[in-house]
């Protein structure tokens, strides 16, 4: 359980809605990941005046809360563009921003997402901001109007989990009392094990669990690795030693600990 | 015995044609002008099973199988046997993987073996896949074929309209998107035909990459068929920029020669699609509906249309049966 924009969110993992094998598929997912935030992309979906209605039924029907999301947007305008028409077809002030920088890489342009973010939390959105792990980005975010911060971990859809775990300790450190999802670049469940045992607030992932050979095992897998991973967390696990330390106590020497 | 069919996209028209085969009489209505207002008209005609079962149900692989010989009995010398060719780009090879741990019926290429089988991709390609069984047919050619076939064996088409011109005992709804299932959704897919005489090539490839997977489907005469794009939207209108240029990139990325291909046509349709994405075949009353094809009319209509036609039959010899007692 956390809290975000003062609202309490029972489930650490927010998944993703797109590239499953079927919506059938997808919702099966859903179920089996526990999630209660669902975040929905909008530009290409709703392409021209046909939005996707039935497919919104759908994720409708599976009774959570829906985050849209900017997915594919490069530029400010685009993205405050989207997050407007998000709002009314959703009904929800909720955003999760993404101001691609790079085609190719898909890093955020933390420029214009500082912009964009600034723009929209004047304008009465609950942003959530796809950015990277640095801390300065972080902090101009928070001054921007902000509650919550979503780095990411490593490129979207690479799979590659956690490159720079160090980056996300200070990252941590950096904001205790800011809510922290790690968005983009999970690729397995000991990647999010990882980093909830590293006191980060909840998962954001889509690709690891809509192109795995079966997602809906997938989904319950990484909710499991969520849950222990977090109860590592809040039971304080033991920072690493360069030394060897024995667990049993040897006879007749003085422990001096 | 007189079986209305509402539709003439495969589905509709795969199932006229199995009724006639058991000497049902058949009447088909369209209400559009001719062949091309279906989402059949823009497909791929890639029988392609195996290589499907990547993101499909097994039952996609298990059915789809019958449409290769199916095709190849109704409209002999339209089904070319050359198999489908996997590849990736350098940097995705891991996409190959991937596809290797979902399907079966692959051989691995080496760079030598893939310029051997399609000499154009020489040297363009470490490794590669080649899905041997698979097969694909021009679905224009196909589909205009079957309607002749069907008026010469005595149904009657009708084209721009609703009603049909005499009662009938049985009404089978194939109108996909058109029709008033609540449960079918809209998945639209965008396409390009190029025509492109300095690229050859025998076989449908399918270029992997972890966004934006493409295939190029060869027709006759330097004419390519490249697709195609899956959106959860409703929208009938114009291929959009963003989409033609992850087309024309992937054209062009498997070979050079597509720089130079002039663009012949462009298109988007609508998939009709069930929350499964596999096709529904039911029974109600004097109705029958079967529909939901998405990406798979040219393969799975052939055992739907068997399957819906003996169901069919059996369910008007029983009529009979009952109102001779």
């Amino acid at each position: 359980m956390f809290e975000v924009y003062g609202e309490t969110v029972a489930s650490r993992f927010l998944l993703g809605t797109a590239q499953y094998p079927s919506p059938q598929i997808l919702a099966d997912a859903v179920k089996a990941s526990g999630a209660d935030i669902l975040t929905v992309s909008l530009r290409r979906e709703t392409a021209g005046s046909g939005s996707g209605g039935r497919f919104w039924d759908l994720i409708r029907e599976m009774n959570v809360k829906v985050l849209p999301n900017t997915a594919g947007c490069h530029s400010v305008k685009e993205a405050v563009t989207t997050a407007r028409m998000a709002r009314d077809l959703f009904g929800t002030d909720w955003i999760k921003l993404e101001v691609i920088g790079h085609h190719d890489s898909l890093q955020p342009d933390v420029f214009g997402l500082v912009e964009a973010a600034r723009i929209l939390s004047d304008d009465g959105f609950k942003v959530f901001p796809y950015t990277t792990d640095d801390i300065v980005v972080g902090e101009r975010l928070l001054e921007a109007g902000c509650q919550v911060l979503m780095p990411w971990c490593a490129p979207i859809g690479s799979a590659k989990g956690p490159v720079n775990p160090d980056a996300l300790r200070a990252y941590r450190s950096h904001f205790s009392g800011v809510p922290l999802v790690v968005d983009a670049g999970l690729g397995r469940p000991s990647h999010a094990a990882a980093v909830l045992e590293l006191g980060f607030d909840a998962v954001l992932l889509n690709t690891a669990v809509a192109k795995a050979g079966d997602p809906v095992a997938m989904a319950r897998s990484f909710a499991m690795a969520i849950e222990a991973g977090r109860l590592a967390y809040e039971a304080q696990p033991l920072e690493p030693r360069d030394m060897a330390v024995p667990s049993t106590p040897v006879l007749g020497m003085a422990v001096f600990e | 015995m007189k079986v209305g069919v509402k539709g003439a996209g495969v589905a509709g028209l795969a199932l006229a044609y199995e009724l006639v085969s058991r000497g049902v009489q058949v009447e088909l209505l369209e209400k559009h002008k001719g062949l091309s207002a279906s989402a059949s008209w823009l497909a791929g005609g890639m029988l392609a099973p195996w290589c499907e079962r990547e993101s499909a149900e097994e039952d996609v692989l298990r059915l789809g199988q019958t449409s290769i010989g199916w095709w190849s009995k109704v409209l002999p010398g339209q089904v070319r046997h050359n198999g489908t060719l996997v590849v990736a780009a350098p940097r995705d090879t891991g996409e190959l993987s991937r596809f290797v741990s979902r399907t079966s019926g692959f051989t691995w290429l080496d760079a030598d073996a893939l310029g051997a089988l399609e000499p154009d991709l020489e040297g363009r390609f470490a490794k590669g896949l080649h899905f041997a069984g698979e097969a694909h047919l021009d679905p224009r050619q196909a589909l205009t074929a079957l309607q002749a076939k069907l008026s010469e064996s005595g149904a009657r088409i009708k084209f721009e309209a609703k009603q049909f011109t005499a009662a009938t005992d049985l009404v089978a709804d194939c109108t996909g998107m058109a029709s008033q299932d609540t449960q079918l959704r809209p998945v639209r897919g965008e396409m390009l035909i190029l025509h492109a005489p300095d690229v050859s090539l025998s076989r449908p490839v399918r270029f992997l990459h972890p966004r934006i997977p493409v295939y190029v489907v060869p027709r006759d005469n330097g004419v390519f068929m490249v697709g195609a794009t899956m959106i959860e939207s409703g929208d009938r209108g114009a291929v959009s920029v963003r989409s033609t240029m992850e087309l024309l990139n992937a054209a062009y990325s498997l070979h050079p020669g597509f720089a130079e291909a002039k663009i012949i046509e462009t298109g988007a349709g609508l998939r009709p699609a069930y929350p499964d994405n596999l096709p529904r075949l039911t029974f109600s009353g004097n109705t029958l509906s079967m529909n939901g094809f998405y990406r798979h009319g040219f393969l799975l209509a052939p055992h739907f249309a068997m399957e819906a036609a003996h169901r069919i039959v059996k369910h008007l010899q029983e009529k009979t049966l009952e109102a001779n007692h």
